[in-house]
């Protein structure tokens, strides 16, 4: 966690806190991501790292790029800048970012299309793997039974952070959030036929395998590369308290 | 050849390199970024005590290849995947000249895969043609994220890389190795993205497609197609070393393998020098799934078996010792379905 002391500083590290890496599925500030954060009389400046100079730059420019906009609309915040380091595009990134370029615009020639779809197809497995973990917490620890699945709500879920993060990936893929609206349903939202759900969830369980392993495998890395330093260093020079 | 418990393993490394990541033949600063990143995965995946330093990580030379595969790792035969990246590199990454001097010089060894890449079009099918002769090649390693002018990578079923595909076959090329890797500039897409795999899997059922690192990180992509494509098949580079690190995902991982798949289809490797094979090959036979995975079935020395060689000297035709056969009788889920 990083340790905060004003309420700016909270109010940064919590716009922070909602970008994600899209196929981790995780906060920036959780994976360590977050090198540094300076606060000063003008502004915010922060600085992303990643597990290592080759990471996707598409991966990369979308995070840099969200957390930019995350920090915007935190009030009062005065100049946003977003510096990613020590990676092989850094350079073009930090620019395009500067400039308020685009990811079209940064890569040029580079790029045919803006990243919108690539970032559904991995919000749509992170729904995949939320849909796995809340239903197989149920089965685990209620009475359920895979036949019971095909007509389950969200309303019959137990809450908790299982259904929380599903109830969020929903929403980031456009579907409902009704208490009655079906658990089991594609991503398009049509539900999934009941002989089909045994098949579904053991491929939405492959889906959450793989997301979590990659998850392992770049915070180690990171923990490599960066040789253990910690990341989310802040320093504030507009403290007031 | 490994022994423990009374059973015997025939071991067969599928995915070697002999590389030189020295300043020296660095084209650029890319050439060093790509070798650091080798080395962190190489630092954070081993055993400390394995660990190697860095110099010796940059160039390590064939004699201790040698060392490292047949005297203390325990192979038995080994296949070079070399990966080119000559807008990296001055002499390129991998050492083609050594790697095929070497695999002369050890007869029944090694197995030494090329590489072509689509994008050299018709004068890349004719070098194609003389490699193939030159070479004995039986297979090629394939890596769609590589740079070239302005193009930032390919698909296996753009219509050049069928014409190598069908020249492949003529050929008498059957192994088709494939790394789906990061790519090295931005791409719109996925550029893990298996999907081409499905396609010319289902087109070209003569030839045999490797994925490299089992789709790693697209576990689950790769495991669909290779579900409905008997041609495919799983190399566990990179994913092996998991099992020192991440000993419960790599449990997962290989459940879901074998779920999937099944376990003539999933081929053991090293990924050599990224990793050493003493270390995995050991762990690899001590391992077990734990038991508070109950989902999936514990796995046999058979299937160890399988996928520590028996899978890839399948694969190459390699001569396995009698006594390191399965027993007669045993039969392939596979060959017991054909049947």
């Amino acid at each position: 966690m990083i340790a905060v002391a004003t309420s700016l500083q909270s109010a940064v590290v919590a716009a922070l806190a909602t970008v994600v890496d899209p196929e981790l599925d995780q906060p920036i500030t959780d994976l360590g991501f977050v090198r540094s954060i300076r606060i000063d009389p003008t502004g915010v400046t922060v600085h992303l790292r990643l597990p290592t100079s080759f990471c996707a730059p598409n991966f990369a420019y979308l995070m840099a790029s969200d957390a930019v906009d995350a920090l915007r609309r935190v009030p009062e915040v005065g100049k946003v800048t977003v510096l990613l380091d020590d990676h092989h595009d850094s350079d073009k990134i930090n620019a395009g970012l500067a400039a308020d370029a685009g990811y079209v615009g940064t890569f040029g020639s580079e790029a045919e299309q803006d990243l919108d779809e690539l970032r559904r197809i991995f919000q749509r497995k992170a729904h995949t793997a939320a849909m796995e973990r809340s239903v197989m917490a149920l089965l685990r620890s209620t009475g359920t039974t895979v036949e019971q699945l095909p007509g389950l709500t969200l309303g019959q879920l137990p809450g908790g952070s299982h259904k929380e993060a599903l109830l969020r990936r929903r929403t980031a893929i456009g579907l409902g959030i009704r208490p009655d609206d079906l658990v089991l349903v594609g991503d398009d939202g049509v539900p999934v036929p009941a002989e089909a759900i045994p098949m579904r969830l053991r491929f939405a369980k492959a889906v959450r395998i793989s997301v979590e392993g990659n998850a392992h495998f770049c915070r180690g890395l990171l923990a490599t590369r960066y040789d253990n330093e910690p990341g989310g260093l802040i320093t504030d020079t507009r403290r007031t308290t | 050849m490994y022994e423990k418990n009374g059973e015997k393993y025939f071991i067969v490394d599928a995915h070697i390199a002999l590389w030189d990541g020295r300043a020296s033949n660095q084209k650029n600063i890319h050439g060093k970024q790509f070798i650091d990143c080798f080395y962190d995965y190489h630092k954070n995946l081993s055993p400390e005590e394995v660990v190697w330093d860095y110099d010796t990580y940059t160039y390590y030379g064939g004699q201790r290849l040698l060392k490292d595969l047949f005297e203390d790792g325990y192979v038995d035969h080994a296949i070079f995947q070399p990966a080119i990246l000559s807008d990296f590199y001055v002499n390129g990454f991998g050492q083609t000249e050594d790697a095929l001097a070497l695999t002369r010089a050890n007869p029944g060894k090694l197995t030494y895969n090329h590489a072509w890449d689509p994008r050299h079009a018709e004068a890349g099918l004719e070098q194609l043609r003389k490699d193939a002769a030159r070479m004995n090649l039986q297979g090629v390693k394939l890596y769609t994220a590589e740079w070239y002018g302005d193009s930032r990578g390919w698909k296996l079923d753009d219509p050049w890389s069928r014409r190598y595909l069908e020249e492949c076959l003529e050929l008498g090329i059957k192994n088709i190795h494939v790394h789906k890797g990061p790519t090295i500039r931005p791409l719109d897409r996925d550029s893990f993205d298996v999907a081409d795999i499905d396609k010319v899997a289902t087109d070209y059922t003569e030839l045999n497609f490797i994925v490299e690192h089992v789709g790693l990180p697209r576990l689950e992509d790769f495991c669909w197609i290779a579900t409905q494509e008997p041609n495919v098949y799983g190399g566990l580079a990179v994913a092996m070393p998991f099992i020192h690190t991440r000993p419960g995902y790599f449990a997962q991982i290989i459940g879901e393998l074998l779920y999937w798949i099944g376990e003539d289809r999933i081929l053991f490797s090293s990924d050599y020098a990224l990793w050493t094979p003493k270390w995995l090959v050991e762990a690899f036979v001590d391992f077990q799934i734990p038991a508070e995975l109950t989902e999936y079935a514990p796995i046999t020395v058979e299937q160890k078996k399988k996928i520590l060689g028996l899978n890839a000297a399948a694969l190459y035709g390699l001569d396995v010792p009698e006594e390191l056969r399965l027993p007669a009788g045993t039969v392939s889920r596979e060959e017991a379905v054909a049947s």
